[in-house]
C-alpha cells in the first residue's frame, strides 16, 4: 500500500486488520512482517529557513533531496546519516523519515550529537489512528514530554512519522584529516581519546586495525583548520606514529567510507556493531570472536565481522554498552537477536510503551525485539 | 493558579506516613514538624507557597527507593527536588505530599577523562560539576543562569539550557546515562558511558519529564575539553528588526558562536543604571561570544563585525582582552537583577523561530501599552529562546493576576507564530493551564500515556504540566484507589 498523505495514513492505520510493515526507502534492511506500507510517496519539504537554521519535511522525502537543498545555502545534516545500502546490498532511496525512525547516525556524532539531537519535532500516526504532534521547530523547547526523542530509535514500533523537523548547521569552509600509521588497537584508542581530550575540536576519530591507520578530522575555517592540524599533531607527536595530513578531497573520501562502513561491503560473514565506553572497545574487540572490525567514534562504535551465525554476544560476555546484529540470515537474527537484551525494568517500560502507542500491535512486528 | 484540594486522607496518615520514613532513614533525613517544613514550601516562582506534610533529604538511591516504596503503599503524592530553583513552580508542593529533596546526594561518583565521562549524584550543583574538573581543563556545558545553586537533578526534570547551548546544546544533549527510582520503589538504569542505547530512548523521554516519571538520583554526564579562549562584541542597533537581520545573516554565513545574546531597550536602560557596563543606549544589543585560539577568535570576530557593519550598528565593540570580555558581559549577567531594582518581574521564556523575532518584539510592545505593564527583553537569540521580563507590584492589588494575564497573551503569541511556551525552564505549574494552546487532546493523551506507563497511580508530581482538568481522571483514579 502506498501512501501519499497524512490522512490516508491514518485510514490506512485505521483500517489495519493484522500487523503492517511501515517502510520508507526500505535501504535498511528491516524485515517486513504483514502488509508493507509504504510512506515513500509521502515527501516533499515543507518548510526550510537558513537564517533560522531549521528544516521541516515529510518522511519519504529522499535524504539527498534534502542534503541538495541544503548544500544550495551553504548547510548540511551534521550528524552525518549513513548510507546502509553498501553493507546490506539494499537498493532504493534512502529516505528522512528512516533515518529519524533508525536514529542513524555517523562519524560526527561523537562532536554534535546523533540523529536524535537534530530532530526537533515531529507529527505521527499512533496505533489508534490518532495524530500526534510533539516538539516543534524551534531549537530550545522543553514544552512538556520530549516525545520526539522516544520517537528517533522506536523503528516504528510507536507510531508511524508523517513529518520530522529538524536542526541544520552551516557547512564548515573547509576539513581535513590527520592520519596516524601503525598503531596497535589500544594505542589507537588512546590517541584518539588525547585527541577527543583537546581544545581542538576533532570531529572524527577512527581506526581500522587492518591498515593500521587511525585517522582524525578537523573542519572549520581554512586558517583554523591548519592551526589546530599543526596543534593535533604535536599533542600526538608521543604516541609513536608516522603522522601525515590529508587535504579536502581525500577527506571527503575517508570519512563516507568510514560512515557507510565500506570495509564490509565485499558482502562477507555477519555485521555487528557495538556501542560501549571508548577504553574499553580493544578487549571488546578481541574476546569477540569476530575475523575482522575497525572503530568508530574513538572506540566508542565498533563494527565487527564474524562467521556466520556466531553468537557475538555470548563471546564477549557481560560489558557497559550494547551489541546489535546488522546483517545476517532471517535464521540467525531470530535466533540471537537484532537487539541487545535489555535489563528487565527497562523491557518493562519499553513493552508497556508499546502497548500504550501501539495496543493492536499492528506497527513492525518483531522490530526491537530480542531474544529470549 | 489552581492546585488540586489536597487529601485529607492522606494528611489523617501523617504519624502513621512519618514513622514509617523514620524506619528508613537517618533522623535528620525526616522534616515533620510544620515550622521546619516552611523551607520547603516554595521553589524560585515565590508567587505560590504550600509547606508539603513532610520533607525527606535522603542520603542514597536505595534510601530514596525506600521512600518511593512506602509513599507508593501509602498513596502520598511525591514532589520530587533539587535546589529549588525552578521558575516555573516544578517543586511547589502540596499539603498532602512528601517533598523529596535530593540535595544531599552530591558526591562525585566517577571521573572518567578517557571517556569524557563524569558521573554524579543528582543533588550535586551544575557550577560544582564542572568545579570537579575544570582543574584537569574540562567542563560541563550546559550553563543555566542559576548554574552556581541549581541541581543536575532539576537540570534532567526541566531539561536545562543556558547561554551556551547553541554551540554545546542543552542538559538532554549532553546526558549519557541515568540511575532513576520508580514510584513504586524499582531502581532501573539506562544508557551509561556509551553512546545511544538501543531500543526505545527512555534516556530522552526522562530528560525533561519534570520529575513525573521517576526520581533520577545518579547521572552520567558527557564533559569537554575547555576551548582555549572565548570573547565577545558588542554591537548596538538603532531598530530591533535590524538587530534581528543581523543575527540571521551571522548564522547565514556559517558562522557559529557560542552565544548570541540580545537586549532591548527598556532593559539596556535598567542594566546601566544598576551596573554600568558603559552600554550604547540604542533600540537593541547583540552580545556574540565566538572560541578558539586568540588567531581563530579575531578571524571570527572579524567576519562577524564586517556582516554588522552593512546593518549600521551605532555601536561595535570587539573584546581584546579578558577584561574587556567581563565589562561586555557584565551588564547581560546582572540583566535580571537589574531588573528586579525596579519592581518584581514575572521571566517568561517562550521560544520562536528566530525569523519571527521583530513582529514578536513590536507586538510585545503594543501589549506592553496596553495591560500597562512595562516589559524588558532579554534572550538567546541564536536559537530563538525569548525571556521577557514582565515588571509588576506583588503589593498592589491584581497587578501579579493581570502581569499573569499578559505573560499568557505573549506565550500565546509564540506559539502563533511557530514557537512554544517554554524554552528552557519547564512547564511546571506557571505554563501548566496554557498546554491547550500549544498542544491538542490526542498530543496530550500520548504525553500522558506515557506517565501511565512510569507512575500508573499519578502520584509522582501529578498536579504539574498538563492542565488540571486534562488529567482530573487519572488524578481521580489515584484518590480513589485510597
Amino acid at each position: 500500500m502506498a501512501i501519499t498523505s497524512e490522512e490516508a495514513l491514518v485510514d490506512a492505520v485505521k483500517d489495519a486488520a493484522g500487523s503492517i510493515s511501515v517502510q520508507g526507502g526500505g535501504t535498511r534492511g528491516l524485515p517486513a512482517t504483514g502488509q508493507v506500507v509504504s510512506v515513500a510517496g509521502l515527501q516533499g519539504i515543507t518548510l526550510y529557513e537558513p537564517g533560522a537554521l531549521t528544516l521541516v519535511a515529510k518522511p519519504g522525502t529522499p535524504v539527498a533531496e534534502i542534503e541538495e537543498a541544503l548544500a544550495a545555502e551553504n548547510q548540511r545534516l551534521a550528524f552525518e546519516p549513513m548510507d546502509h545500502r553498501g553493507l546490506l546490498g539494499t537498493t532504493g532511496t534512502p529516505t528522512i523519515g528512516g533515518v529519524m525512525a533508525g536514529n542513524i547516525s555517523g562519524p560526527r556524532r561523537i562532536s554534535v550529537g546523533a540523529a536524535r539531537d537534530f530532530l526537533l519535532g515531529v507529527r505521527f500516526v499512533d496505533g489508534r489512528g490518532a495524530v500526534v504532534k510533539n516538539g516543534g521547530r524551534v531549537m530550545k523547547n522543553v514544552t512538556g514530554y520530549d516525545l520526539v526523542k522516544l520517537m528517533a530509535g522506536s523503528f516504528g514500533t510507536l507510531g508511524v512519522l508523517s513529518e520530522v523537523s529538524m536542526k541544520v548547521l552551516p557547512r564548515p569552509e573547509t576539513q581535513a584529516t590527520l592520519v596516524l600509521h601503525g598503531l596497535e588497537d589500544a594505542a589507537a584508542v588512546a590517541a584518539m581519546a588525547r585527541a577527543l581530550g583537546s581544545p581542538f575540536e576533532v570531529t572524527g576519530a577512527a581506526h581500522d586495525p587492518a591498515t593500521r591507520e587511525t585517522a582524525l578530522r578537523i573542519e572549520g575555517f581554512e586558517a583554523s583548520v591548519s592551526y589546530r592540524l599543526s596543534q593535533l599533531q604535536s599533542l600526538l607527536a608521543g604516541a609513536g606514529a608516522e603522522i601525515e595530513q590529508r587535504d579536502a578531497t581525500a577527506t571527503q573520501a575517508i570519512w563516507s567510507g568510514i560512515r557507510d562502513v565500506a570495509a564490509f561491503h565485499d558482502g562477507q560473514g555477519d555485521v555487528w556493531r557495538v556501542s560501549c565506553k571508548p577504553s574499553d572497545a580493544p578487549g571488546i574487540a578481541a574476546r569477540s570472536g569476530a575475523e575482522r572490525w575497525t572503530y568508530d567514534w574513538a572506540g566508542g562504535l565498533i563494527w565487527l565481522r564474524s562467521a556466520a551465525g556466531h553468537d557475538l554476544r555470548a563471546a564477549i560476555g557481560p560489558m557497559d554498552g550494547h551489541a546489535t546484529l546488522v546483517r545476517a540470515d532471517a535464521q540467525t537474527k531470530a535466533r540471537l537477536g537484532v537487539f541487545h537484551p535489555e535489563p528487565a525494568g527497562v523491557a518493562r517500560l519499553t513493552a508497556a510503551l508499546r502497548a500504550q502507542f501501539d495496543p493492536k500491535g499492528i506497527f513492525n512486528a518483531g522490530q526491537l525485539d530480542r531474544a529470549a | 493558579m489552581e492546585m488540586p484540594i489536597p487529601s485529607q486522607g492522606v494528611i489523617a496518615r501523617k504519624a502513621r506516613v512519618v514513622e514509617r520514613l523514620r524506619q528508613v532513614l537517618p533522623d535528620d533525613a525526616v522534616i515533620s514538624d510544620e515550622r521546619e517544613t516552611r523551607a520547603y514550601e516554595c521553589d524560585a516562582l515565590t508567587a505560590y507557597k504550600c509547606a508539603p506534610m513532610v520533607a525527606v533529604l535522603p542520603y542514597t538511591t536505595q534510601q530514596v527507593s525506600d521512600v518511593l516504596r512506602i509513599c507508593h503503599e501509602e498513596g502520598v503524592p511525591v514532589v520530587p527536588r533539587g535546589s529549588g530553583t525552578s521558575l516555573a513552580g516544578g517543586a511547589l508542593p502540596t499539603a498532602d505530599c512528601v517533598i523529596l529533596g535530593v540535595a544531599r546526594m552530591n558526591d562525585v561518583i566517577e571521573t572518567d577523562y578517557a571517556n569524557r565521562i563524569i558521573k554524579v549524584q543528582t543533588g550535586r550543583t551544575n557550577l560544582s560539576v564542572t568545579g570537579a574538573v575544570e582543574e584537569d581543563g574540562f567542563f560541563y556545558a550546559p550553563d543555566p543562569s542559576s548554574q552556581l545553586a541549581c541541581a543536575i537533578a532539576g537540570n534532567i526534570a526541566m531539561n536545562s539550557g543556558g547561554a551556551h547551548c547553541l554551540k554545546y546544546g542543552v542538559t538532554t544533549n549532553n546526558l549519557m546515562g541515568v540511575t532513576m527510582v520508580l514510584m513504586d520503589g524499582e531502581v532501573i538504569e539506562v544508557g551509561g558511558g556509551y553512546l545511544d542505547a538501543g531500543g526505545l530512548d527512555l534516556l530522552g523521554l526522562t530528560c525533561g519529564s519534570e520529575g513525573q516519571l521517576g526520581v533520577v538520583t545518579e547521572a552520567t554526564l558527557r564533559i569537554l575539553h575547555k576551548p582555549e579562549g572565548a570573547r565577545p562584541v558588542l554591537i548596538g542597533f538603532d531598530d530591533n528588526e535590524v538587530a534581528g537581520e543581523c543575527v540571521s545573516d551571522i548564522i547565514k554565513a556559517g558562522v557559529l558562536p557560542v552565544a548570541i545574546e540580545f537586549m532591548d531597550r527598556p532593559c539596556i536602560e535598567a542594566t546601566e543604571a544598576f551596573a554600568k557596563a558603559g552600554y550604547p543606549m540604542c533600540e537593541a544589543l547583540l552580545i556574540i561570544e565566538v572560541e578558539g585560539s586568540d588567531a581563530e577568535i579575531d578571524h571570527q570576530l572579524g567576519l562577524i563585525s564586517e556582516i554588522a557593519q552593512r546593518h549600521n550598528p551605532v555601536e561595535l565593540r570587539q573584546s581584546k582582552s579578558a577584561e574587556e570580555s567581563a565589562k561586555i558581559w557584565l551588564g547581560r549577567k546582572s540583566a535580571f537583577g537589574a531588573m528586579g531594582q525596579i519592581n518584581d518581574y514575572m521571566c517568561l521564556d517562550g521560544t520562536i523561530p528566530v525569523s519571527s523575532l521583530p513582529f514578536v518584539l513590536k507586538r510585545i510592545k503594543e501589549m506592553s501599552d496596553q495591560f500597562g505593564l512595562k516589559v524588558g527583553n532579554v534572550f538567546h537569540a541564536g536559537d530563538g529562546n525569548m525571556h521577557p521580563l514582565i515588571l509588576f507590584d506583588a503589593n498592589k492589588p491584581g497587578d501579579l493576576e493581570l502581569c499573569e494575564e499578559f505573560g499568557a497573551e505573549i506565550l500565546k503569541l509564540c506559539v502563533e507564530v511557530g514557537g512554544c511556551l517554554t524554552g528552557e525552564h519547564g512547564v511546571g505549574i506557571e505554563k501548566r493551564d496554557l498546554m491547550h494552546v500549544q498542544y491538542a487532546y490526542d498530543d496530550l493523551e500520548a504525553q500522558m500515556a506515557v506517565k501511565d506507563v512510569f507512575d500508573p497511580a499519578w502520584l509522582l508530581n501529578p498536579a504539574k504540566v498538563f492542565p488540571l482538568d486534562a488529567s482530573e481522571t487519572r488524578r481521580a483514579v489515584a484518590l480513589a484507589a485510597e
